[in-house]
C-alpha cells in the first residue's frame, strides 16, 4: 500500500511538472490583462447602475457610431439588475433614434424608435461596414463580453471554478482600450493597423477609440481613459449577461435548498442503513 | 435475480390492472425487493445521476426547441433571444449546456468505476457493450448539440469532425458531402444535426432501458467482484439503494447548480459567443472537454487516416474490455498490480484531456505520442498480460464476510 501511494504521488508530480513546464516556454509577448474590481464578481456581485448608466454614455457617443449593439432593446434599459433607467427614460432614448421600415404603399419610411424596438445598427449591412471600416466590419457588441478572453492557463483555471472568476472579458476589454503603445522596433505593423499590445497578434484595425475627457460624466466620475475603459467593459457585460443578477439570486436559493436537502438525505440513509451496517447494536438494543 | 414478485396491490384498481397489465409488479421487482449487494460504494449512485440527467437533457431540451430556430441565419438570434427574451431561457439553456457537462462528467466516473472493479466481466459482457453503445451515441448527440448554437466553434468544429470522414480512401469525399448536404457545412447540415439531436436522446433511453434490464438480469457488481451467496449479502433496493442514491443525486446536483448559476461559462469556450462566420477560421479550434482526450489522439498521430483511425479505435477497444481483460479476479481491490496501471491509466486520460486543449506543436505532441501508446497498451498489452502473470490477494469468501470482517 505505501509503495503504490508512492508510486502513484511520483507520478501524480511528474504530471504536474509536465504540465507547467511547457505552459512557461509556451509564454509570449502577449501580457495578462489585470485583473479589476467589478461590483458583479462573486456570488453576491450586481451591476452597478451608475457604472451602466456612464457606460451606456460612451456606447452611445463613441462605440455606437461603428458597432452596433443589435440583441439589445431599449426597453432593456429600464430592466431589473440594469442601468436602472425609468420607462420614461428609455422611451426618450429610444426616440433619439431611426427606425426603418415601410409604409402602407411599401415605400421605405423612418419613424422614432420605441420601447419595443431593438438598437438600430449603424451600418445598413455587413458590406457597407465593411467598406467604412478599412475592410474589415465592427463586430456586433451584443454578446461581446462573453466573446472576448485570455487563456487562463493551468493552475489558474482549476482555481477559478471556487473563486469564481468570471471576468476574463471585461478585464480583457478594459486592458485593450488602454493598450495602444507605439510599435516595438522590429515590429512590420500593416498599413491601417494599430498596435495594442493586449490584441492577439497586436495588429488591430480599430483606432484608439477613447481618449481622456472626451465624454462627459454629470455624476462626478473622473473623465479618464481609465474610467472609461472600465465603465465600457461593465456596460458591455451587462448587455451580454442581462439576467445576471436573478441567475445569482436564484442561484443562491437552490444551492441553500440543495445542501439543506442533501444533509437531511444524508441523515436519512444513515438512520435506514444503520441496521443493516450496525447489526449488533440492535440487537444488544 | 429480480426477486419473484411478491406484489400484491391494495388498491381496486391496481388490482384490476395487474392482471391485465402486470405494471405495478414489474416496477416492485425491479425497483423495490430487488436485491442490490450491500456493499455498495457511492461510486454506484452514478447510474442513478445518468438516468436523472438524460432525463433534465430531455426536459430542458424539449422545451428549449420550441425556441430555437434552425436555420443559418437565425440560429445564433435565436439562442440568444432564449437567453434575454425567453422566461427563464436563460435557465434552461444554461442548464441544458452545462447539463451536458455533468453528464459526461458521471459517465467518466461510471465507466472507470466499472473498468476498476471489472463490472464488464462475464456475465456482465452484454450489460459493458450496451453501456459502450450509450456512450458512442452520447458523443454523437453532444455534438450535434453544440453546433446548433451556431456560433464560431459550433461552425468550426462541424467542420473539422465531419471532415474526418474525407479520410477514408475513396469515398470519403463522397460522403462528407452526403453527410453536409452539400459542398460545405451549411443549412442542410444545421438541419439533419437538429432532427438528430433531437431523435438520439430517445434512442438513448432505449438502450438505457436494455441496459437496466441486462444489469437486473446479472445482477450488479460489487467492490469485492464476488457474487451474492445469500441473503446476508444483498439488502432490497428500496429502501437502501433508493435512499443512498436520492442522497448522492443531491450531492451531484450542488455541484451542478454551482456550474449553471455561478459559472455557467466556465466550461464553454468564448468563440462560440461570436456568430458562425465561414469566412474566419479561429485561432485554435477545440472540441468541448469531454471529447478532449480523443481529440488528442486524433493529433498525435501525423498521418490523418491513421489518426481518424486511432480516434475510433480508441473508443471502439472498450466494447472489447470483456475479452482483453484476461484476469479471472474481478475487482482491482484484489490485483496489486492492476490497481497502479489502472491509475496510471486515469492520469493518462486526464493528461490527453488537457493535450487536447493545447496547440498540437513542440512538447505536447510528444507528450500526447506517448500518452496515446500507454492508452493503448493498457487494453492490448497491459490488461491480457496481468491475468497471466499478476499475482492476485485471496477474495474473501463472501460479501457479509467482507463487510463484517473488516468491521471485527
Amino acid at each position: 500500500m505505501q509503495m503504490q501511494r508512492t508510486i502513484i504521488a511520483l507520478t501524480l508530480a511528474g504530471c504536474v511538472g509536465m504540465l507547467t513546464l511547457p505552459a512557461k516556454a509556451q509564454e509570449h509577448d502577449t501580457p495578462i490583462p489585470p485583473k479589476l474590481r467589478w461590483s458583479f464578481a462573486g456570488p453576491f456581485g450586481k451591476y452597478d447602475p451608475a457604472q451602466l448608466q456612464r457606460g451606456f454614455k460612451i456606447y452611445k457617443e463613441v462605440c455606437a457610431s461603428c458597432h452596433s449593439i443589435q440583441m439589445l432593446a431599449f426597453r432593456n434599459l429600464a430592466d431589473l439588475g440594469g442601468p436602472g433607467f425609468s420607462e420614461a427614460q428609455a422611451a426618450a432614448v429610444a426616440s433619439e433614434y431611426k427606425i426603418k421600415g415601410l409604409d402602407e404603399k411599401g415605400e421605405p419610411t423612418e419613424r422614432p424608435g420605441r420601447l419595443a424596438d431593438n438598437f438600430p445598427p449603424p451600418f445598413p449591412n455587413e458590406l457597407a461596414a465593411k467598406a467604412a471600416n478599412g475592410g474589415v466590419a465592427p463586430p456586433d457588441m451584443s454578446t461581446l463580453a462573453k466573446a472576448r478572453t485570455y487563456e487562463r492557463g493551468f493552475p489558474w483555471f482549476v482555481f477559478d471554478t471556487i473563486t469564481q472568476y468570471q471576468e476574463q472579458g471585461p478585464d480583457y476589454l478594459a486592458a485593450l482600450l488602454k493598450g495602444y503603445e507605439e510599435p516595438p522596433k522590429g515590429f512590420q505593423l500593416p498599413a491601417g493597423g494599430r498596435y495594442n499590445k493586449y490584441f492577439p497578434g497586436h495588429n488591430i484595425a480599430m483606432p484608439p477609440p477613447l481618449q481622456d475627457g472626451q465624454v462627459t460624466f454629470d455624476d462626478g466620475a473622473p473623465q479618464t481613459l481609465d474610467q472609461y475603459s472600465k465603465d465600457i467593459a461593465a456596460f458591455l457585460m451587462w448587455a451580454a449577461e442581462p439576467h445576471m443578477l436573478a441567475r445569482k439570486r436564484i442561484g443562491l436559493q437552490v444551492i441553500i435548498f440543495l445542501v439543506v436537502f442533501a444533509g437531511l438525505m444524508y441523515l436519512t440513509k444513515k438512520k435506514v442503513w444503520h441496521e443493516v451496517e450496525k447489526p449488533t447494536e440492535i440487537a444488544r438494543g | 435475480m429480480s426477486g419473484h414478485s411478491t406484489y400484491k396491490p391494495q388498491s381496486k384498481f391496481l388490482q384490476w390492472l395487474e392482471r391485465r397489465l402486470p405494471i405495478g409488479g414489474l416496477i416492485h421487482s425491479s425497483f423495490v425487493v430487488y436485491p442490490v449487494p450491500r456493499n455498495l460504494n457511492y461510486l454506484w449512485t452514478f447510474g442513478g445521476i445518468l438516468a436523472f440527467m438524460l432525463a433534465v437533457q430531455i426536459v430542458t431540451g424539449i422545451v428549449l426547441a420550441m425556441h430555437y430556430t434552425p436555420h443559418v441565419d437565425f440560429a445564433f438570434k435565436s439562442v440568444e433571444i432564449i437567453m434575454r427574451d425567453v422566461n427563464y431561457g436563460w435557465l434552461l439553456r444554461y442548464l441544458h449546456a452545462n447539463g451536458a457537462s455533468m453528464f459526461f462528467l458521471a459517465v467518466y466516473i461510471h465507466m472507470f468505476r466499472g473498468i476498476y472493479y471489472g463490472s464488464y466481466k462475464e456475465p456482465r459482457e452484454v450489460l459493458w457493450i450496451l453501456g459502450v453503445i450509450i456512450y458512442l451515441l452520447m458523443m454523437a448527440t453532444g455534438f450535434m448539440g453544440y453546433v446548433l448554437v451556431w456560433g464560431q466553434m459550433s461552425f468550426w468544429a462541424a467542420t473539422v469532425i465531419t471532415n474526418l470522414f474525407s479520410a477514408i480512401p475513396g469515398v470519403g469525399e463522397a460522403i462528407v458531402t452526403w453527410l453536409w448536404g452539400g459542398y460545405a457545412v451549411g443549412n442542410p447540415t444545421l438541419n439533419r444535426f437538429y432532427s438528430l439531436h433531437y431523435l438520439l436522446p430517445f434512442v438513448i433511453a432505449g438502450v438505457v432501458v436494455l441496459h437496466i434490464w441486462a444489469l437486473h438480469v446479472a445482477g450488479q457488481n460489487n467492490p469485492t467482484g464476488i457474487e451474492p451467496k445469500s441473503e446476508k449479502d444483498t439488502v432490497a433496493f428500496t429502501p437502501y439503494a433508493t435512499i443512498k442514491d436520492a442522497f448522492f443525486l443531491a450531492a451531484f446536483l450542488i455541484v451542478y447548480a454551482w456550474l449553471v448559476f455561478y459559472i455557467p461559462n466556465f466550461l464553454g469556450h468564448a468563440d462560440n459567443y461570436i456568430p458562425a462566420n465561414p469566412a474566419v477560421t479561429p485561432t485554435h479550434i477545440v472540441p468541448e472537454w469531454y471529447y478532449l482526450p480523443f481529440y488528442a489522439i486524433l493529433r498525435a498521430i501525423p498521418d490523418k487516416l491513421m489518426g481518424v483511425i486511432a480516434l475510433g479505435a480508441s473508443i471502439l477497444i472498450l466494447a472489447f474490455l470483456p475479452w482483453l481483460d484476461t484476469s479471472r479476479v474481478r475487482s482491482g481491490r484484489y490485483r496489486p498490480l492492476f490497481k497502479q496501471f489502472f491509475w496510471l491509466f486515469v492520469i493518462v486520460c486526464i493528461g490527453l484531456g488537457w493535450l487536447g486543449s493545447k496547440p498540437p506543436e513542440g512538447i505536447y505532441v510528444i507528450l500526447a505520442r506517448v500518452f496515446t501508446v500507454y492508452y493503448f497498451a493498457f487494453f492490448l498489452v497491459i490488461l491480457p498480460l496481468l491475468g497471466i502473470v499478476e499475482k492476485t490477494k485471496p477474495e474473501p469468501n463472501s460479501i457479509s464476510d467482507s463487510v463484517l470482517g473488516a468491521k471485527a
